[in-house]
């Protein structure tokens, strides 16, 4: 199915994945996969404490082992500069943060000489009392300065204290949220290279130039003494936006055996302690609406965790600022430090969690007040962004919310809970709204050649993490080319192209779009004013930077979208299944009708996976996850997904950027927890305000 | 120890095999041959499935010694690089295929189905790939790309 585009009509066509052939052949190269010679393998050392410090370490009969090149501790490693990051800044002491921090590495010919070398290296630590409890009763929290995105932690419009003490109708819960992991299907892998003071990572990572950015401070280098090549990603969900210390810890091992090769993938073990995961967040949302169902006071109370040694603090409460109208508006986020693993971005960071709060505040608010939930949420819709104040540059919730009730047979639901049963199966249905910023991130650069033969290759350093970029940026460049598809080459995944940012917070096409079509619109003028409309034998090039968007500062941008779930919760059992869900998202222009669509799904199957299964259980003495691999941390199988139908609203929002487009990756997670639990209520009677939604919280 | 395998139809050995090393780790680390995923390292995900005397095995629960004078079928033999097999094509078509790094794990595990069974009902496919975890596309495509495969008449093989 890569029939020709007509020229200027690649945008909005259902493309195949230009790599596909690669990937289903198992020919497309990921990280470990660079065919390099005579590599050598790492296994790591992991801390088994979760504070304290290493006290002493042995490594003796590991080096004597056959095969072992090299076993690298904190008395052996090379220095790193202090640039403020104690999650990446490994190995400079015996320190221990949390458990499963790197404390070395045995560096081998062969992977399984290094990882049964490492179970010979003896390590005596000094051991500190572990505070791993995560509570909203400790005496400890805090306020961060700011949070992820930087985001303000508190805010406040109105006066909420005020306007719900004379509500008439009031609602006062708290939700929770577990700790998850992202789990990308690739393990988080490295082959680092070092040659003449150069490091050169092949890397799974969502950001060529993030990675450069990070790691070369870290080695005293000039950014582009690090080289990072990246052309196809086995997934990340945010677990490979920010490196992590594993890229780290092959950059030392090799410098140990300079100009060899050094392998590290992580186990699916380990990337349960050192790739990042959602923080658990417990959320107390408090709404007051007039007696007709008016919200006149709306209020998130977040506490969430972060980690001792590196703040991460996730921006729980923020879509509570901006969904719903209403005079009075407040969020606040606290933070517990303690001696756990450094949590990091997962899909819709922030919005994931505070709307699986919200959104379920909003159905039992709905049920209060006796109004339809769809009803309650489209009159309580605000005129304009509440935060900022500005307009939204287009705001498609109201005919998602309608479009998909219309597509799902809303109309004539029973409101009454338990009102209808198949067999042992009591049936229901639920809905939740969906939103995610427009973001747009900076440092975006690219080149487009054109040959005189009429094709054109475009560099830029983006990223392809099964999103789709090899094609719709393909797309974009095509049509403001004004030329086919297949005439355009795309050169992506590499730091030898134009700097970029990274696949993150649904930014990527935005960014690497507007720089696009820029640097078309560039190479067009070029071969129009100096070469009179026709290209030269010998090929014109031309370079752009990302346009500042004028916009930005007129209009607040965000997509939007509606979940509807049908529920079936067997009676005697607790088992939930879910057999339908119908989903209706407002996102612009959408770039490519099958890769969209599929970014759309894998979100709302991400968001029943929280509903349903994801969990990671701490064990609070030790600091580690009891749970740490897929036979016990569940995401769903093809048996836990049914009929999924998703569609798009035609959306014309000429101010986001160039293309009119909106990001994808993440909206299709936000809310769909939410429509989940909704609709367990509405089969059960029983609210389950603590995800996952696990059979024993429905047979009390 | 020293292995002697047919991987894809090639006699293949392998010199210097630690005990302990899996056949997905000969494929892909002894025998270049990454097409094999390794994913969970422990029989969860099934990145890792290929074909071994016929039998769909997952790779990392197979020791190395295992293997010796066996016959593998790997996701890098079931087509070559000018014509794909008809069930490559639909996870194409269909797009079944996101990061792919489930996807050759799949692709075997689909062409046993059909193998097997050339129009399998959806709950046949369902079970049949009940053992393939995947964290991208939400599934439906790819039962749709079966499907699809199984409508092409695609047990090439
Ligand atoms: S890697 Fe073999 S089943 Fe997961
Ligand atoms: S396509 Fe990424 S795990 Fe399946």
């Amino acid at each position: 199915m890569t029939a020709t585009q007509a020229p200027g009509k690649s945008v909005g066509a259902p493309i195949s994945r230009v790599e596909g052939h690669l990937k289903v052949r198992g020919a497309a190269t990921y990280a470990y996969e660079h065919r390099l010679d005579e590599p050598a393998y790492l296994h790591p050392l992991q801390s088994t404490i979760a504070n304290g410090r290493v006290a002493k370490i042995d490594a003796s009969r590991a080096e004597a082992e056959p095969g072992v090149v090299a076993v690298l501790t904190h008395e052996n490693a090379p220095k790193l500069e202090a640039v403020g990051d104690a999650e990446l800044e490994i190995l400079q002491n015996g320190e221990v943060g949390f458990r499963g921090q790197f404390i070395g590495a045995v560096i081998a010919d062969t992977f399984e000489a290094a990882r049964y070398a490492a179970g010979l290296v003896e390590i005596e630590y000094e051991e500190r009392e572990t505070d791993a409890d995560f509570r909203p009763d400790r005496d400890d929290l805090y306020t961060p300065e700011q949070l992820n995105a930087g985001f303000e932690p508190d805010t406040s419009v109105g006066d909420v204290d005020g306007a719900l003490a004379s509500a008439a109708v009031k609602f006062d819960a708290t939700y929770t949220t577990p700790r998850e992991h992202n789990n990308p299907m690739e393990p988080h892998s490295s082959i680092a290279v070092w040659d003449e003071g150069e490091l050169t990572l092949y890397e799974s990572t969502q950001g060529v130039y993030w990675t450069q950015n990070t790691i070369a401070p870290l080695f005293g280098l000039d950014a582009e003494k690090v080289h990072v090549i990246s052309p196809h990603v086995g997934g990340g969900f945010g677990s490979k936006g920010l490196p992590h210390a594993n890229v780290v810890l092959a950059a030392l091992a090799a410098m140990l055996v300079e100009g060899r090769p050094v392998k590290f993938a992580l186990t699916r073990h380990m990337m349960f302690s050192v790739a990042g995961y959602r923080t658990p967040t417990i959320q107390r949302i408090r709404l007051g609406a007039d007696a007709e169902g008016k919200l006149s006071a709306i209020c998130n109370d977040v506490v969430e965790q972060t980690s001792k040694i590196k703040e991460f603090a996730e921006q729980t409460g923020t879509s509570a600022r901006m969904m719903y109208d209403s005079s009075n508006i407040q969020t606040t986020h606290l933070l517990a430090a303690l001696d756990v693993a450094v949590p990091s971005w997962l899909r819709a960071p922030g919005e994931a969690p505070g709307m699986f709060a919200l959104e379920s505040a909003m159905d039992e608010m709905a049920i209060e007040c006796d109004l339809d939930p769809v009803e309650f949420r489209i009159m309580n819709e605000p005129e304009k962004d509440l935060e900022s104040g500005l307009p939204f540059s287009s705001r498609g919730l109201v005919a998602c919310l309608r479009e998909g009730a219309e597509r799902f047979g809303w109309d004539g639901r029973n409101p009454t809970p338990r009102s209808e049963r198949d067999g042992r199966w009591l049936v229901g249905t639920g809905v939740a709204s969906s939103v995610y910023p427009v973001f747009s991130m900076g440092g975006n650069a690219a080149t487009i050649r054109a040959d005189s033969d009429g094709k054109y290759v475009v560099e830029i350093g983006a990223a392809d993490i099964g999103t789709g970029t090899w094609t719709t940026l393909g797309q974009i460049a095509a049509d403001e080319l004004g030329v086919s598809f297949e005439d355009v080459e795309m050169k992506i995944g590499d730091t030898k192209f134009p700097n970029a940012s990274g696949a993150g917070g649904s930014s990527g096409i935005t960014s690497w779009g507007s720089t696009l079509v820029e640097a078309a619109r560039s190479l067009r003028e070029k071969i129009e004013a100096e070469h009179g409309g026709n290209i030269p034998d010998e090929g014109v090039e031309a370079s752009a930077k990302m346009p500042k968007n004028p916009h930005r500062k007129e209009y607040a941008m965000y997509a939007f979208g509606a979940h509807f779930v049908e529920a079936r919760v067997d009676e005697d059992t607790g088992e939930v299944r879910v057999p339908r869900m119908t989903s209706v998202f407002a996102a612009g222009r959408i770039i490519n009708a099958k890769t969209a669509r599929s970014q759309f799904m894998g979100g709302m199957v991400m968001g029943l996976s929280a509903a349903l299964h994801e969990e990671s259980v701490l064990d609070t003495r030790f600091g580690h996850v009891v749970n740490h691999d897929f036979a016990e941390y569940h995401i769903p199988t093809n048996a836990d997904v049914g009929e999924l139908d998703i569609s798009w609203i035609e959306e014309d929002d000429p101010y986001v950027n160039p293309m009119g487009s909106k990001g994808i990756g993440e909206i299709g997670i936000v809310g769909s927890a939410a429509a989940v639990a909704n609709a367990v209520y509405h089969a059960t009677g029983t609210r389950v305000r603590e995800l996952p939604i696990t059979p024993d919280k429905l047979i009390s | 120890m020293k292995l002697e395998c047919k991987v894809n139809g090639e006699n293949r050995e392998a010199d210097g095999v630690r005990e302990g090393e899996s056949l997905l780790y000969i494929l892909r680390e002894r025998l270049d041959l990454p097409g094999s995923k390794n994913a969970c390292e422990q029989g969860e995900c099934g990145s890792c499935s290929v074909y071994m005397d016929g039998m769909l095995v997952c790779s990392c629960l197979v020791l190395a010694g295992q293997a010796e004078g066996r016959e593998i079928v790997t996701v890098e033999g079931l087509a070559d690089e000018n014509e794909l097999h008809p069930v490559q094509k639909s996870f194409i078509e269909a797009g079944a295929v996101q990061c792919g790094f489930c996807t050759p794990g799949l692709i075997v595990a689909t062409h046993d189905l059909l193998e097997r069974n050339a129009k399998p009902s959806d709950v046949e496919i369902r079970e049949a790939l009940a053992g393939n975890l995947c964290r991208c596309t939400g599934y439906e495509k790819i039962l749709d790309a079966v499907k699809l495969a199984a409508a092409k008449n695609g047990n090439g093989a």
